[in-house]
C-alpha cells in the first residue's frame, strides 16, 4: 500500500524510533497518521501496518476496537469533538452540544451528509480551566458560547463555499 | 572463613481457613489450595496457560496484605496466613456473579452448555438467588465465525480462555480481544471469520456457552449422552476422544475430562472426524459380485463363498496376498497375521508403510532408553524434527512440545522442506530440501551438543540407510537421544509391532520364509488371492493380477471395492473394542461407542471366515480379549501392566531388543502427507473435514 | 499562558510562562535551562536519589508515590537496558497542566528526562502523549529537533559522555492509558489493558526492562530540585509534601486557571482568592479536589492545607491537581451521572467488577437523572460501589466507586428529591401501573 509522501516519511521516521525486535510499538502512531491520510482506519491500512510492525493483521484488529481516536468509519473532513465532561459540564457544555447537533441535524459519531463535518461528544478534552472546549481535528477551541460555535462552523462550512 | 549460604528451602508452610498446609516454593495459591481440596472458585484461571487475574472470584483475604488478593496469581509464602471463607469473601464472590450476569443472557433452556456450565455451577454455589438488575442489558447477536464455531458475545464473560488456548496452547493465534469496555468481545482473525486449525479448543475450553459447536447445537443435553473414552482412529498421535453418544448416534467428542496421554487436546479429527462413521453409504450388507455387478447377499453365503474360495487356492499351492488396514486393532492385526502364517500358510501380508520403524529399532538395538513416549516430549529439553509439518501431521506431539517450550523453555530444532509453525519459537529452524537433511543436521551439531538431551522425531524422508546415518550422527553428539519415528495412521505402529510384514514376526523377530511385500502383491500377475482388511490399496494402484480373487472388508465402496469380487461390511474402531498402539509405542484400550446396523468387526470377520474354513483351532479363538492375552504374553513389548490399560491409560511398549536383521524395502515407505483436514481413506467420507473453507490444507505453508 | 499570574503563586515550574518564545531552547538556556542536567552529570546516581528523597517530591500524576523512592528501585546492575517513560497522557477530567508544561516549557520536561536517564544508566525513553494532545506532539518533537541540533540529547551529551534518546510517542484516546501498566502496554502497541503486578514497572516495565515512568509535571520538577537543592525544595511546601504543585481550577469560580502553589496552600484561599470567588455571587456547594476520581467535597469541608497528607485525612485525595468548583446551583445527580459515564466509557473492560459495574451504575444514574429513579435505587447504588471498590484488576475500578461513594453519602437528598415519586407524585392508582 502506498501513501503520500509526506505520510510515507513520517511512519518511516515513527518506526524508526524503536529498537529492533519491538517494531510493535509502532502500531498506534502509524494507525494515527495514516487515518490522518485516509480519513479512517481500512482494511488496507490495518494489512499494511501489521506487516510493517511485524505483527498479525488481528492483532492490529485488536487495538483499532480498542482506542476511541481509530475509526473505521469515515469521518468528517472537520471532525468536531465537544467535551461534556464535569468541568464543561459545569460551565455550559452539554448545552453546546445539543446545540451543534440540532444546528447540524447529525447525532454522535455522525457525519453530514456531504462529509464536511462529524460531531462528538468526547471526554475530558484537558482545556479544564477554560471550559467549555470544542476540538476541530487537532485544534482547540476555548471559553465556548454558542456563538462562538456558531462562527466555528460557520467558518467550516464557508471554506468550501 | 566464610559462612555456607543455606540451602533454598524446598518447601514453604503456609496455612490457609486455618489449616497447615505446604507447597514447593513458588506455587500459586491457588494451586497449592487445590491440591488440598480446598476449592477456589475461578473462571480466567486455566493451569498450563498464561495468568489474566480478570475474572476477580478467586480473591482471597491475606493476613497483613490490606487489598484482598487474587489467588491464582499469588505464590505462596512462608508464614503466609489466608482466609478464604470469611462473609466479606463471600459477599465478594456473590457481588462479582451479580456483576457477570447483568448482561448475560438467560439463555440456560436453550444454551448448549446447560448442565456442563460453570457460570451455572458457580452461581449455584456462590451466588446470590435473585439478581437486583432491572436495566436493559447488553445484547449483541450471534455469529458464526466457520461451520465449526459460533460465537455469541452476549453469553462471553470475557475469561480469555479461548483467545490463550488459540495462541499458547495451539500456536495458531487465530482469536483476539476487540473493542474496549462492556463492549469488549472475542474477535476473529478475518475480521467476520475464522481461518485456523478448526480444532474446536476454543470451544471445549469455553466455561459457558459462549462458544458453541455447529455440529452439536441443539441436539441433546449432556446427561442424555453416554460418554465413551475411546481412542481417536484418524493420526498416529493416539488421543483419547470422549464420544457423546445418544440414541446409538455419536453426537459430539471432546475430552474435557483430561483423560489419556493428550489432557484437553484435540485436534479438528478428534473433536468433530468422527462423522465418517456414520455416513449415509457405509456398507451395511455382504455383497458378491455377480455378473459384474456387486449384490448384497447373507453373511452364510458370502463367508462360505469365501471360505471355499481359499481353501481350493490353499490347497493347489496358489498365491495369497493380505493386505492390513493400518486403522485395525493389535488384536485383528495379530489375529489376521496369524490366519496368514499359520491358516493360509503364506507370509504374504503387508500394511501401508508410511516410517521406516524397522530400520530404527535395528539402529538402536540393545539400547532400551532409546524410543520416546509423548510425556518425554513434553519433558525433554531439546527436540529435533526432521521432515515432518509436525502441526499438520502429528498435532499432539507438535501441542506437547509447544507446551514443553511455553512452561520448560524447550528447545526446538527443525530441519523441514518448508516453514512450519515450531519456527515461530524453535531455537533453529532450517529449511533443507528432502534427501539433503543430513547435511543441514552437521550444521546443528555445535548447537544441539550443548543441550542436555533431545529427542528426534523423524518423517519418511528418512529411511533405510538414512536412519543408520541419524543414528550414528545423533550417537556422536554425546548427549541421550531418543527417537519417534513418525508413521501415518492410529494402528501403522501396531501393524507392524504385530507382524503385519511379509518378512517379520510378531515382535520383530524375523520370519525364516519372508513372503510377498505389498508393491510385490500387487505386481505379481500370478496372484490368486487378493484379501484386503480396513485398507484401499487400489486406489492409485492397478491391481496386476486379472484373475486375483479379490475380498475386501471395508466401511464403503471404495476403489478395491470396485474391484472386489466379495465385499463384507466392517466396523469403524469407534465400534470395536481392542488396543491400538500409537506413534510413540503407547498401547491403549477403545471402547465401542455405536454399532452400525450390518456392520462386524474385522476381527470377527476374520473368525467367521477362519471357522468356515476349519481353521479355527489353528488360529484361535477371535474375541478381543483373548487374543490380547496372547499378544500380551507373546509379542516383545507388551508385556504391559494390565491395570494401566484396563483402566484407559496408556502403556509405554518397548519392542527393542536385538538387531532386526531384513531389507527394509524402502522404497514401498511413504506418507500419505496427510494435513489436518484430510485423513485418507477415512477422510474422504467426513462432511465436517471436507466442508471447513481449509479443506484440503496444505503441508510447510506455516 | 491562558490565564493572569497571581502573587500568591511560588512559580518553580512554571516560571518561564509567559516569556516570549519561552518554548525555543535560547529561552531555556537563557534561563538556567539544563543546569540541573549539567548538575547531575558530576553526581553518581546515589546522590541523585538522595536530593529527590530530601526534596519529598511525590508523583504528581495522581498517586503520590515518592519519587526518590521510585527511581530507586531501578536495579541498576540488571543487565538489560532501561528505559524513561513520560505519562503525558493527561485524562484525568479537571486536568489541563501538563498541557501548560509541553506547551510553554517543553525544554524543562526534556531535561527532567535527561536527569532520570542519567539517574539510572538509561539510553532512550518516550514521551508518550495522548492522541487529542497533537499539537503538543508537534511542539515537543520541535524542542526535541532542538536539543538535538544543540547536542543536548544524542551521544555523548554535551560532552559529559552521556548518550540518551528521546521520542515522543501518541496514544489514540484511551483514558485507561494513563495509568503506568496500561500505558506501557499501549506504548508496546498493544491494548491499553493493565498488567499483573508485580513485578512493578522499576524492574519490569517497557519490553519487560526496569523502566521509570512518571507524570510530565514530576520530571518537570527535577531539574529545579537539583539546581536548588533538595532542602529548599522540600521547604517549599509542608514536611512531607515538599515543593509546589500545578493546580487547576475549574467550574464556577471567577478566574478559572492553572496555578502554581507550595504543597499545603489553603484551599479556601485558593477558591476565595486567587480565584476571585465564587461566580455571580453564588454560594459555593462542592469541590471535587483532584479530578474525578476523588471523592467530592461538601462546602464546609473546604478549608484545609492542601497537601497529600490533609487531603487523605479529608478522606479524600490530592489526585490530579485538577480541582472542579461547584456552585449552589449545580445538579449533583447530573455530576454523578456524567462521572460514571465517563468511567464506563473508559473502562478498558478487562475485569468483571469495573466493566459491568460502571456500566450498570451508568443506567440506574441515568434513570435517576430522567426521574424514573425508585427508592431502593440509591442504596444499591451505594452498595454496588462498594461491590467494585477494592475488587477490581486495576484502580480505575476505585476511581469509580469512590466518587460515586461520596455523591450519595454527602449528597444524598439531591438523589431523594430525584426519585419518581418525588418527581411524578402519584395521584391515580392508574399511574402505578406505569411505574412498574
Amino acid at each position: 500500500m502506498t501513501f503520500t509522501a509526506e505520510t510515507e516519511q513520517k511512519l518511516q521516521t515513527i518506526w524508526g524510533r524503536y529498537p529492533e525486535g519491538r517494531k510493535r510499538s509502532a502500531v498506534i502512531p502509524m494507525l494515527m497518521y495514516a487515518q490522518d491520510e485516509a480519513g479512517q482506519v481500512t482494511q488496507e491500512i490495518i494489512a499494511e501496518v501489521a506487516k510493517r510492525c511485524e505483527v498479525t493483521p488481528l492483532q492490529v484488529e485488536e487495538v483499532v476496537g480498542y482506542y476511541s481516536m481509530l475509526n473505521k468509519q469515515k469521518m468528517g473532513k472537520h471532525h468536531v469533538q465537544v467535551c461534556t465532561n464535569i468541568a464543561c459540564l459545569l460551565m455550559g457544555g452539554e448545552e453546546l452540544w445539543q446545540h451543534a447537533v440540532k444546528r447540524l441535524g447529525i447525532g454522535h459519531k455522525q457525519v453530514t451528509a456531504d462529509g464536511l463535518i462529524s460531531l462528538e461528544e468526547v471526554e475530558c478534552a484537558g482545556a479544564c480551566s477554560w471550559a467549555p472546549c470544542v476540538v476541530d481535528g487537532f485544534e482547540y477551541h476555548h471559553h465556548m458560547t454558542f456563538e462562538k460555535l456558531d462562527q466555528l462552523l460557520d467558518s467550516i462550512q464557508k471554506k468550501v463555499q | 572463613m566464610s559462612t555456607p549460604t543455606a540451602a533454598p528451602p524446598t518447601v514453604v508452610n503456609f496455612s490457609v481457613d486455618g489449616r497447615q498446609l505446604s507447597a514447593p516454593p513458588g506455587t500459586l495459591l491457588i494451586d497449592a489450595c487445590k491440591r488440598a481440596g480446598i476449592e477456589i472458585p475461578a473462571f480466567c484461571y486455566y493451569e498450563g496457560y498464561s495468568l489474566q487475574a480478570a475474572c476477580r472470584m478467586c480473591l482471597v483475604e491475606v493476613e497483613k496484605m490490606p487489598k484482598l488478593q487474587t489467588a491464582c496469581t499469588l505464590p505462596v509464602s512462608e508464614g503466609m496466613i489466608v482466609r478464604s471463607e470469611t462473609e466479606q469473601i463471600h459477599k465478594a464472590r456473590k457481588g462479582t456473579l451479580e456483576f457477570l450476569l447483568t448482561n448475560h443472557p438467560l439463555d440456560c433452556p436453550v444454551c448448549d452448555k446447560g448442565g456442563e456450565c460453570e457460570l451455572q455451577d458457580m452461581v449455584f454455589r456462590y451466588g446470590a438467588g435473585e439478581s437486583r438488575f432491572t436495566e436493559v442489558k447488553h445484547h449483541e447477536p450471534e455469529r458464526q465465525w466457520s461451520p465449526v464455531v459460533f460465537y455469541d458475545p452476549a453469553r462471553c464473560i470475557l475469561c480469555y480462555r479461548c483467545v490463550r488456548a488459540c495462541n499458547e496452547g495451539m500456536g495458531v493465534g487465530a482469536l483476539g480481544v476487540g473493542n474496549r469496555g462492556v463492549y469488549s468481545e472475542i474477535v476473529p482473525n478475518m475480521v467476520d471469520h475464522l481461518e485456523c486449525d478448526e480444532c474446536g479448543a476454543c470451544i471445549d475450553i469455553c466455561p459457558v456457552g459462549a462458544l458453541t459447536s455447529n455440529t452439536y447445537r441443539y441436539k441433546t443435553r449432556p446427561w442424555e449422552m453416554q460418554h465413551v473414552g475411546t481412542i481417536c482412529t484418524h493420526c498416529s498421535n493416539g488421543c483419547k476422544t470422549t464420544l457423546g453418544v445418544r440414541n446409538d448416534e455419536i453426537v459430539r467428542g471432546n475430552n474435557r475430562d483430561r483423560s489419556g496421554i493428550n489432557g484437553e487436546f484435540l485436534c479438528i479429527k478428534g473433536r468433530y472426524g468422527f462423522d465418517f462413521a456414520q455416513h449415509e453409504e457405509r456398507v451395511t450388507a455382504p455383497m458378491i459380485r455377480i455378473n459384474g455387478k456387486l449384490e448384497a447377499v447373507s453373511w452364510s453365503k458370502a463367508l462360505g463363498f469365501v471360505a471355499e474360495k481359499f481353501k481350493s487356492v490353499s490347497a493347489s499351492g496358489g498365491t495369497f496376498g493380505v493386505v492390513a488396514g493400518t486403522h485395525l486393532t493389535n488384536e485383528e492385526l495379530f489375529y489376521l497375521q496369524k490366519f496368514t502364517r499359520a491358516g493360509l500358510k503364506s507370509s504374504n501380508i503387508d500394511h501401508i508403510r508410511s516410517g521406516d520403524f524397522v530400520t530404527l529399532l535395528d539402529a538402536v538395538s540393545g539400547n532400551l532408553e532409546s524410543l520416546a513416549t509423548t510425556d518425554d516430549l513434553y519433558q525433554t529439553k531439546a527436540a529435533l524434527v526432521i521432515g515432518s509439518d509436525l502441526s499438520q501431521q502429528h498435532p499432539l506431539l507438535a501441542f506437547q512440545l509447544r507446551a514443553d517450550v511455553r512452561h520448560h523453555n524447550a528447545s526446538i530444532y527443525t530441519v523441514t522442506p518448508g516453514p512450519v509453525r515450531e519456527a515461530n519459537y524453535s531455537k533453529t529452524s532450517v529449511i533443507s530440501p528432502v534427501g539433503q537433511e543430513l547435511e543441514a543436521l552437521a550444521g546443528l551439531s555445535e548447537q544441539l551438543k550443548g543441550e542436555k538431551e533431545v529427542v528426534i522425531l523423524f518423517g519418511d524422508s528418512i529411511k533405510g540407510q538414512k536412519v543408520r546415518d541419524l543414528v550414528a550422527w545423533a550417537s556422536e553428539l554425546g548427549i541421550p537421544v531418543k527417537y519417534v519415528c513418525l508413521v501415518d495412521y492410529s494402528n501403522s505402529r501396531g501393524a507392524m509391532d504385530m507382524g503385519a510384514m511379509p518378512d517379520l514376526l510378531a515382535g520383530y523377530a524375523v520370519d525364516p520364509h519372508p513372503g510377498l511385500s505389498l508393491g510385490q502383491m500387487l505386481n505379481h500377475d500370478g496372484l490368486d488371492v487378493l484379501w484386503v482388511a480396513g485398507e484401499n490399496p487400489l486406489r492409485h494402484t492397478a491391481l496386476a493380477s486379472t484373475k486375483a480373487f479379490v475380498v475386501t472388508q471395508t466401511m464403503f465402496l471404495d476403489e478395491t471395492a470396485q474391484r472386489a469380487d466379495v465385499v463384507f461390511p466392517s466396523a469403524s474402531a469407534y465400534e470395536k473394542n481392542g488396543t491400538a498402539t500409537n506413534v510413540t509405542g503407547q498401547v491403549q484400550r477403545l471402547k465401542a461407542a455405536v454399532r452400525t446396523m450390518g456392520a462386524k468387526t474385522d476381527l470377527e470377520i476374520f473368525g467367521l471366515i477362519a471357522k468356515e474354513m476349519g481353521l479355527a483351532a489353528e488360529i484361535g479363538v477371535w474375541t478381543h480379549d483373548v487374543v490380547f492375552k496372547e499378544i500380551h504374553k507373546s509379542v516383545r513389548g507388551y508385556n504391559v501392566p494390565l491395570p494401566i490399560l484396563i483402566t484407559g491409560g496408556a502403556a509405554a511398549t518397548n519392542p527393542v531388543n536385538g538387531k532386526v536383521a531384513v531389507d527394509v524395502r524402502v522404497d514401498e515407505i511413504r506418507s500419505a502427507g496427510d494435513t489436518l483436514f484430510t485423513s485418507g481413506e477415512l477422510g474422504r467420507y467426513s462432511k465436517l473435514l471436507t466442508s471447513v473453507p481449509e479443506f484440503p490444507g496444505a503441508l510447510y505453508k506455516r | 499562558m491562558f490565564n493572569e499570574p497571581h502573587p500568591d503563586e511560588v512559580r518553580v515550574i512554571s516560571q518561564r510562562f509567559g516569556i516570549p518564545n519561552s518554548a525555543s531552547i535560547d529561552t531555556y538556556l537563557a534561563h538556567e535551562g539544563y543546569v540541573g542536567f549539567m548538575k547531575a552529570a558530576e553526581m553518581t546516581p546515589e546522590q541523585i536519589i538522595e536530593e529527590l528523597k530530601v526534596s519529598s517530591l511525590r508523583g504528581r500524576g495522581g498517586a503520590g508515590f515518592p519519587t526518590g523512592l521510585k527511581w530507586s528501585f531501578i536495579p541498576r546492575d540488571n543487565p538489560k537496558p532501561k528505559y524513561v517513560v513520560v505519562n503525558a497522557d493527561e485524562s484525568e477530567p479537571g486536568t489541563c497542566k501538563d498541557r501548560l508544561l509541553i506547551q510553554n516549557d517543553p525544554h524543562q520536561l526534556i531535561e527532567g528526562c535527561m536527569i532520570a536517564a542519567r539517574t539510572i544508566g538509561c539510553k532512550l525513553g518516550y514521551i508518550y502523549i495522548r492522541g487529542e494532545y497533537r499539537y503538543l506532539i508537534d511542539i515537543m518533537d520541535k524542542a526535541l529537533e532542538e536539543a538535538y541540533a544543540h547536542g543536548y540529547l544524542g551521544k555523548n551529551i554535551r560532552g559529559t559522555g552521556i548518550d540518551f534518546d528521546l521520542y515522543t510517542h501518541t496514544g489514540a484516546g484511551a483514558y485507561e492509558c494513563g495509568e503506568e501498566s496500561a500505558l506501557l502496554e499501549s506504548l508496546e502497541g498493544k491494548r491499553g489493558v493493565p498488567r499483573i503486578r508485580p513485578p512493578f514497572p522499576a524492574v519490569s516495565g517497557l519490553y519487560a526492562s526496569p523502566t521509570v515512568l512518571n507524570n510530565v509535571e514530576t520530571f518537570c520538577a527535577v531539574p529545579a530540585v537539583l539546581r536548588m537543592g533538595g532542602q529548599a525544595y522540600a521547604d517549599l511546601g509542608t514536611p512531607k509534601n515538599g515543593g509546589t504543585r500545578m493546580l487547576c481550577v475549574s467550574g464556577h469560580v471567577n478566574k478559572p486557571g492553572v496555578y502554581e502553589v507550595p504543597l499545603g496552600f489553603s484551599m479556601q484561599k485558593m477558591i476565595y482568592d486567587v480565584c476571585g470567588g465564587i461566580r455571580g455571587g453564588k454560594k459555593l456547594k462542592a469541590v471535587i479536589p483532584g479530578g474525578s476520581s476523588s471523592p467530592v467535597l461538601r462546602a464546609d469541608e473546604c478549608d484545609f492545607p492542601m497537601d497529600y497528607d490533609n487531603y487523605a485525612r479529608m478522606k479524600t485525595m490530592a489526585g490530579s491537581g485538577g480541582m472542579m468548583v461547584m456552585d449552589e446551583d449545580t445538579d449533583i445527580v447530573k455530576v454523578a451521572l456524567r462521572t460514571m459515564r465517563f468511567y464506563a466509557h473508559e473502562s478498558c473492560g478487562w475485569c468483571i467488577p469495573c466493566r459491568e459495574g460502571t456500566t450498570w451504575l451508568r443506567k440506574i444514574l441515568t434513570r435517576m437523572d430522567e426521574g424514573t429513579g425508585r427508592r431502593a435505587d440509591i442504596d444499591l447504588i451505594y452498595e454496588l460501589a462498594k461491590n467494585m471498590l477494592g475488587r477490581t484488576f486495576c484502580p480505575l475500578g476505585d476511581a469509580a466507586a469512590m466518587p460515586t461513594i461520596g455523591f450519595v453519602e454527602k449528597f444524598r437528598d439531591e438523589f431523594e428529591a430525584r426519585l419518581r415519586e418525588n418527581v411524578m407524585p402519584v395521584t391515580s392508582p392508574d399511574q402505578l401501573i406505569a411505574i412498574g
